[in-house]
């Protein structure tokens, strides 16, 4: 049995794997149907795989460590390509390969007829495998290549209307900001194997109450600057939401549901690391909080339907990792779950009011959209409900957790930040339904002729995490703090001295809670279906803030002005003394040299070739003379052989006297 | 007894007379006659000194010269025949081609 557990294990990326070297070798000698199948039916093999090992990991509670190759051995390093699945990779594999699978399925609808349709999902199976060896690998190695493999594929997909200069620019971006934070990762990985001798999770584990809180610090902070580029916390957080400019299921994939959470995956992976370190996990709060809060602000007044869920998901990574940083590991973890769904199936849903919409995101120019497209309306209902946090749907349970942590943990200032957050989220995402399906419509005449419902092949994945993003939250963790995945990761993420809410307060946290969600919603209807002027006068006299949160604090021109600018000055500067200087360095040389070759041509030209010319000369005159020697006639040469003789007998004769 | 000398001697006289034809003669039969002669004078030199040191090697080497001999003048007159064809003469100072 385990044999056969071992061996789905190995094959969970092996499928994607053939799917990318198939698609992205000879694609494009077949047809897209052909590409897609291959595309989403590898997933759905990884899915079952991960199911089936799943039930293993359940039934017998054994975590699984399985050698795929050995890679690297020599002195004190060791590193194999080798998979380590516990119930934290069991967790990340069910989202990445079921989410994954659902949004390949809505792909084929979407991006149908697109140019460059085998390309996107050789990408994207890339991705998979990528995500796939990141949460799965049993070393810090083996994490940092699929860290860097989703990163690239991040960097592909942004970019792939690549002959759109914002798509283009936007990939730049994320792959340049997510570069600052991998240095940081990997800083820490030099860190953790200077100090252990070793990179596989389970010997740094055993090993790592050694460690002096200082290193713990240090390595616990350099870990939390990779997990702030990849998960897009402050003050990183920059290239996220212009990663939208890429097609709708790569935001719902990459940049919601699963790669921005593999920062979460780290510091949870580590958390006996952070656990050592009150500092760092102190920081990683407040990194987390200030980027809930931060990000939500933003999305209040954000016209474009994708980046408002941009700065959603930024702001729900912010909980995850406030989740993290009071030690609330499960409930970070089961909010990574739930926001896998409902973020998904958020960004799906908005994809197909776009696809209706023949290309629009500005939700200005939306409205009354709900009796048009019914399905889609009632599911993106279903998710603005879920991650506003009313019971029963899964946003409810999950935030809910992280919230009743902090405040139970006597961590008030975290909750109120949290609280205030959970207050805009829910705002926001009201404003952004009504404004979206509610109202008059705002569309011209043209797009509005040719409005229609998705595809059932788009509809139905939409469907199936509309049903997880309503029971997702009730079966994983219902009661709180002890439902389901509170037992099955409880041999992974739980932290002794932890206090648990009382029976007593659980229900009035729970009733806060729902309070703050519905005065969001109460807010949103009275200004953007109530009383629609209120929301244009409040915007003119608050026309300071509302600008400045318009322009999301320009903390874009911030960085431009701090970073960019000096950079590309750098740049210039270095350009100009590259050419100037370095370049007049090697101009200079070989100007000498080519005046040095002019002058030894002169010499040669009138001095060694003068020489050889008078050589020549002489030679030429000489032997004028010389054949006349040779007349031709056989007795003049018989002459001289016979004088010859002659003079050759005079000679032996005189060296015999001697 | 006849003195080894003026078979040396009489040697000598006949090679001088035929390096002399050789180098003078302007006819190539004749210069061809000369050769001939030549040779001959090495023979009675080989066989004088054979018989001076009694040792039969050097008439038998006289011997191989007869024999070279007779090739080298069908050779020979074989090329006078040729050149004759082509410059319907046999003097040699019109055979000047072996120059530079």
């Amino acid at each position: 049995m385990s044999d056969l557990t071992d061996l789905l294990i190995k094959l969970i990326p092996v499928f994607p794997l053939l799917a990318v070297i198939a698609n992205g070798l000879f694609g494009s000698r077949y047809s897209h149907e052909i590409a897609h199948r291959l595309a989403w039916g590898s997933v759905a093999l990884s899915f079952l795989c991960v199911i089936g090992v799943f039930a293993d990991v359940l039934r017998t509670g054994v975590s699984h460590e399985v050698v795929a190759y050995q890679w690297i051995f020599g002195g004190d390093l060791t590193i194999n390509l080798a998979y380590l699945v516990d119930p934290l990779t069991c967790v990340w594999l069910l989202v990445v390969t079921g989410v994954g699978f659902l949004i390949h399925v809505y792909s084929v609808g979407y991006m149908h007829g697109e140019e460059g349709f085998t390309r996107f999902f050789t990408y994207m199976n890339l991705f998979m495998v990528s995500m796939l060896l990141l949460v799965m690998g049993n070393n810090y190695v083996v994490l940092f290549i699929g860290w860097e493999g989703v990163g690239l594929c991040s960097y592909l997909l942004i970019g792939y209307y690549y002959d759109k200069v914002s798509a283009a620019k936007a990939a730049s971006k994320a792959f340049v900001v997510n570069r600052i934070g991998d240095a940081g990762f990997l800083l820490a990985i030099f860190l953790v194997f200077i100090n252990f001798k070793t990179l596989d999770y389970t010997k740094v584990m055993a090993q790592v109450s050694q460690l002096s809180p200082e290193m713990a610090t240090a390595i616990a902070l350099c870990l939390l600057i990779g997990a702030v580029g990849k998960s897009a916390q402050l003050p990183l957080y920059t290239w996220l939401p212009d990663a939208m400019e890429g097609p709708t299921p790569v935001s719902a994939l990459i940049h919601a549901a699963t790669m921005v959470t593999a920062g979460v995956y780290m510091i949870v992976r580590n958390h006996a690391i952070f656990d050592l370190s009150p500092i760092a996990m102190e920081i990683v709060a407040v990194v987390g909080g200030c980027t809930a809060l931060f990000a939500a602000t933003i999305g209040l007044v954000q016209t474009d339907i994708k980046r408002v869920l941009a700065y959603s998901t930024v702001s729900q990574l912010g909980y995850m990792f406030l989740g993290c940083g009071i030690g609330a590991y499960t409930a970070a973890v089961f909010h990574v779950m739930t926001h896998a769904f409902f973020k998904a199936l958020l960004f799906l849903s908005a994809g197909s009011v776009i696809h209706a919409l023949s290309g629009e995101q500005d939700i200005r120019k939306m409205g009354g959209l709900s009796k048009k497209i019914p399905w889609t309306y009632r599911l993106f209902l279903i998710g603005t409900v879920a991650i506003a946090g009313l019971p029963p749907l899964a946003g409810f349970w999950s935030k809910d957790e992280i919230m009743g942590h902090a405040f139970v943990n006597h961590h008030y200032l975290y909750y109120t930040m949290a609280a205030v957050g959970a207050f805009l989220t829910s705002f926001y995402m009201f404003r952004l339904t009504y404004l979206t399906f509610y109202g008059p419509s705002r569309m011209d005449h043209h797009t509005e002729e040719h409005v229609h419902e998705s595809s059932m092949v788009m509809v139905g994945p939409l469907m199936a995490l509309g049903v997880l993003s309503v029971l997702g939250g009730l079966i994983l963790g219902f009661p709180p703090e002890h439902g389901w995945l509170h037992g099955f990761l409880a041999p992974v993420a739980a932290v002794a001295g932890e206090h648990e809410a009382s029976a007593a307060l659980v229900l009035p946290l729970m009733g806060v809670a729902t309070g703050i969600a519905l005065l969001g919603w109460g807010l949103a209807h009275f200004l953007y279906s109530a009383s629609p002027a209120t929301a244009d006068s409040w915007s003119t006299r608050f026309s300071g803030a509302y600008t400045t949160l318009l322009n999301k604090y320009y903390v874009d021109e911030l960085y431009d002005v701090l970073f960019v600018e000096p950079t590309k000055r750098l740049g210039e500067w270095l350009d100009w003394f590259d050419r100037t200087v370095i370049d007049g360095l090697v101009r200079g040389v070989a100007q000498l040299a080519d005046w040095g070759s002019a002058g030894s041509t002169w010499i040669e030209k009138y001095v060694v070739y003068a020489g050889l010319n008078v050589i020549g000369l002489g030679n030429h005159l000489a032997a004028r003379q010389g054949r006349k020697l040779q007349s031709g006639m056989v007795h003049h040469y018989a002459a001289l052989i016979i004088a010859g003789l002659f003079l050759l007998a005079l000679v032996v004769q005189i060296i015999i006297q001697l | 007894m006849i003195p080894l000398a003026a078979y040396v001697a009489v040697s000598a006289i006949l090679f001088l007379t035929g390096l002399l034809g050789v180098l003078i003669r302007r006819n190539f039969i004749i210069v061809l006659m000369s050769v001939e002669i030549m040779l001959n004078a090495a023979n009675i030199n080989l066989v004088a000194f054979s018989h001076y040191l009694e040792s039969m090697a050097g008439q038998l080497v006289a011997l191989f010269i007869i024999a070279i001999a007779a090739g080298e003048a069908a050779v020979g007159l074989a090329i006078i025949i040729v050149v004759f064809r082509g410059k319907l003469s046999t003097n040699v100072d019109e055979m000047n081609l072996l120059k530079w």
